[in-house]
């Protein structure tokens, strides 16, 4: 009887653990999320958005409206390069290369370069992008998101594409449609809404990066919507403000912290509500 | 007719074309980084790079041993530090969790693997460090630190919080979701007559867990640490914040230290020669050891899932 009651005790202990430890994990997100609310919620003002960066000095003025650009910009640029780029890809191995050993190679190398270290990444566009050029830029900025974005978007469009009944095809074939027609008239319509999802996600990662833009688009004062030059991010002044000992600077940090989490996680549950939509519907 | 063709051709070769960017990456970042660590490992050698502790700018000498064991002893202590907490939290997850919260906490879960982590990195500074120094490691001080031979190891030296105790605690946060996530998987694929016949033996609810679910998930788990060790490894925002980037011998676990990642994010962008053609010779040793990694979890996921 004892040794009943032992293992009841047992159970009931290593079950509280557990709860325990799930307590500290959702304890320390709230934690967190909490922490960049409150500090970055009263660092919020209209001037965030609208003005450049003041000198240090000046307690309470200025605002990171550069960052917010160049931060726009760089993104919209690895977009540019790395979604047409990955959906492309992403055909060739879903579609014309489905069973060769070749598109299986590449496949797993795609999920291997998801997982390269960013900062990895960073130093090697250093030396083809900005090296070679003579200085920190933008566009090395955008290649290296580009970089980080495109085996991400090539893996969705893989599966969301490989998901997509081969029935389908087969019915556009014998209307007498050549592949590429069927590819882009049928198979694109019917995986669009998944690849879409996995756009949001890649462009969700990205726009918490700061590693791969320290060494390539670095940063800047100011900024005048052109990637040729030093571009500034709200990752990069949220790593260099949140570094320096000005009480200012750390405030606008702090901000620029609350944009980017607030960003981040709205996209991620935007992807995630659309993927449920989806399974559902 | 003939016009299809062609076109169906072009698009072929087109997708192909963007398909080999893949291969040029991967290809273009190993050839890059060894090309840029030439200089470095010709002067050096590798294994005197591998096996020296000095990084002096002033007499140009540079050796890998201290972000090397940096990043391991930070990426150690961090799965130390996170799977236990990770399997915890998948058991609540699989068996404890109410059936309607547990869409809500999953999801939790794995939206902490998608705050950047730059925001972990501040947090972990300004909050997290100043409350380690505060509470946690006086107590281990206390403890800990009086052992014979050992106990200097865990006496704080300076202040500040800013140590491999804390880096390696911030990258366990960092992880923790992602390791969980795939244990509350593979847990969800233990067949339900296998934890039906344990509890039909009278096997108590742990038992099961602990003797059928666990065993029978080992290779995901392991897999999924692993690709957590491989992430670990490669952080930087959260690591450069609060490891302290020192340049000297550790003699206490709440020291400053560097690690590859710390070393890189601090000093590249002001590198030139020597330093800079041995800061990519550290960045390509993290490359390698991150792909192992990688493919290692890799193969003990597929096996199992």
């Amino acid at each position: 009887m004892t040794n009943a009651r032992k293992r009841k005790l047992q159970n009931i202990a290593a079950l509280s653990l557990s709860a325990l430890c799930a307590l500290i994990g959702l304890g320390i997100l709230f934690a967190i999320l909490f922490d960049v609310l409150k500090n970055g919620a009263r660092s919020i003002n209209w001037a965030l958005f609208t003005q450049d960066p003041a000198p240090p000095h000046l307690a309470g003025g200025g605002g990171l409206k550069s960052a917010f650009l160049g931060q726009g910009l760089l993104t919209l640029a690895a977009a540019a390069l790395g979604v047409p780029l990955g959906i492309l890809a992403g055909t060739y191995l879903a579609e014309y290369g489905r069973n060769r050993k070749y598109a299986k190679i590449v496949s797993n190398l795609a999920d291997m370069a998801i997982s390269v270290p960013s900062i990895v990444i960073g130093t090697f566009v250093y030396a083809i992008l900005v090296k070679p050029w003579g200085g920190f830029n933008g566009w090395a900025g955008a290649a290296a998101l580009a970089i980080i974005i495109l085996p991400v978007i090539i893996r969705t469009t893989e599966e969301m594409m490989a998901m997509v009944p081969w029935n389908l095809r087969e019915a556009a074939f014998a209307l007498g449609a050549s592949y590429h027609k069927v590819i882009v008239t049928v198979v694109y319509r019917a995986a669009a809404g998944g690849i879409f999802t996995g756009i949001l996600l890649a462009v969700a990662r990205v726009a918490g990066e700061t590693a791969p833009l320290l060494f390539t688009s670095f940063n800047a004062n100011f900024f005048k919507l052109s990637l040729s030059g030093p571009t500034p991010s709200l990752t990069v002044t949220i790593y260099l403000y949140a570094a320096s000992p000005y009480e200012n600077w750390v405030r606008m940090a702090w901000a620029a912290a609350f944009v980017v989490t607030a960003l981040v996680l709205a996209l991620n549950i935007l992807g995630r509500a659309l993927i449920k939509y989806r399974v559902k519907g | 007719m003939s016009k299809a063709r062609y076109l169906n051709l072009g698009f072929k070769s087109l997708t192909f074309l963007a398909s080999l960017s893949v291969l040029a990456i991967i290809a273009g970042i190993f050839v890059c980084l060894l090309w840029e660590s030439l200089p470095a490992l010709r002067h050096f050698g590798i294994f005197k790079f591998l096996f020296t502790a000095d990084w002096n700018y002033a007499q140009e000498s540079f050796g890998a041993l201290r972000p090397l064991t940096g990043t391991a002893l930070t990426t150690f202590l961090a799965l130390l530090f996170a799977a236990p907490v990770a399997v915890g939290t998948a058991i609540f997850l699989t068996e404890l969790c109410p059936h309607r919260l547990r869409g809500a906490f999953g999801t939790a879960v794995e939206l902490l693997a998608a705050i950047p982590s730059v925001i972990y990195g501040m947090w972990g500074l300004f909050v997290f460090a100043p409350f380690l120094e505060a509470s946690v490691q006086p107590l281990i001080g206390k403890t800990l630190g009086l052992l014979p031979l050992i106990g200097f190891f865990f006496q704080s030296k300076l202040a500040g919080g800013v140590n491999v105790f804390t880096a390696s605690l911030v990258l366990a946060v960092m992880i923790t979701p992602f390791i969980a996530s795939v244990t509350r998987d593979a847990f969800n694929q233990v067949p339900a007559t296998l934890k039906e016949s344990a509890r039909g033996l009278g096997a108590t609810q742990w038992e099961t867990i602990r003797q059928v679910q666990i065993p029978y998930s080992r290779q995901a788990i392991g897999g999924g640490a692993i690709i957590a060790m491989g992430r670990a490894l490669g952080e930087t925002m959260a690591v450069a914040y609060v490891i302290g980037n020192r340049h000297a011998p550790l003699d206490s676990l709440f020291a400053p230290y560097a690690t590859i990642t710390s070393v890189l994010a601090n000093e590249f962008n002001e590198a030139a020669g020597l330093q800079l053609s041995s800061l990519f010779t550290l960045a390509l040793a993290l490359f390698l050891a991150n792909f192992l990694a990688l493919y290692l979890g890799k193969k003990l996921l597929k096996k199992e899932l």
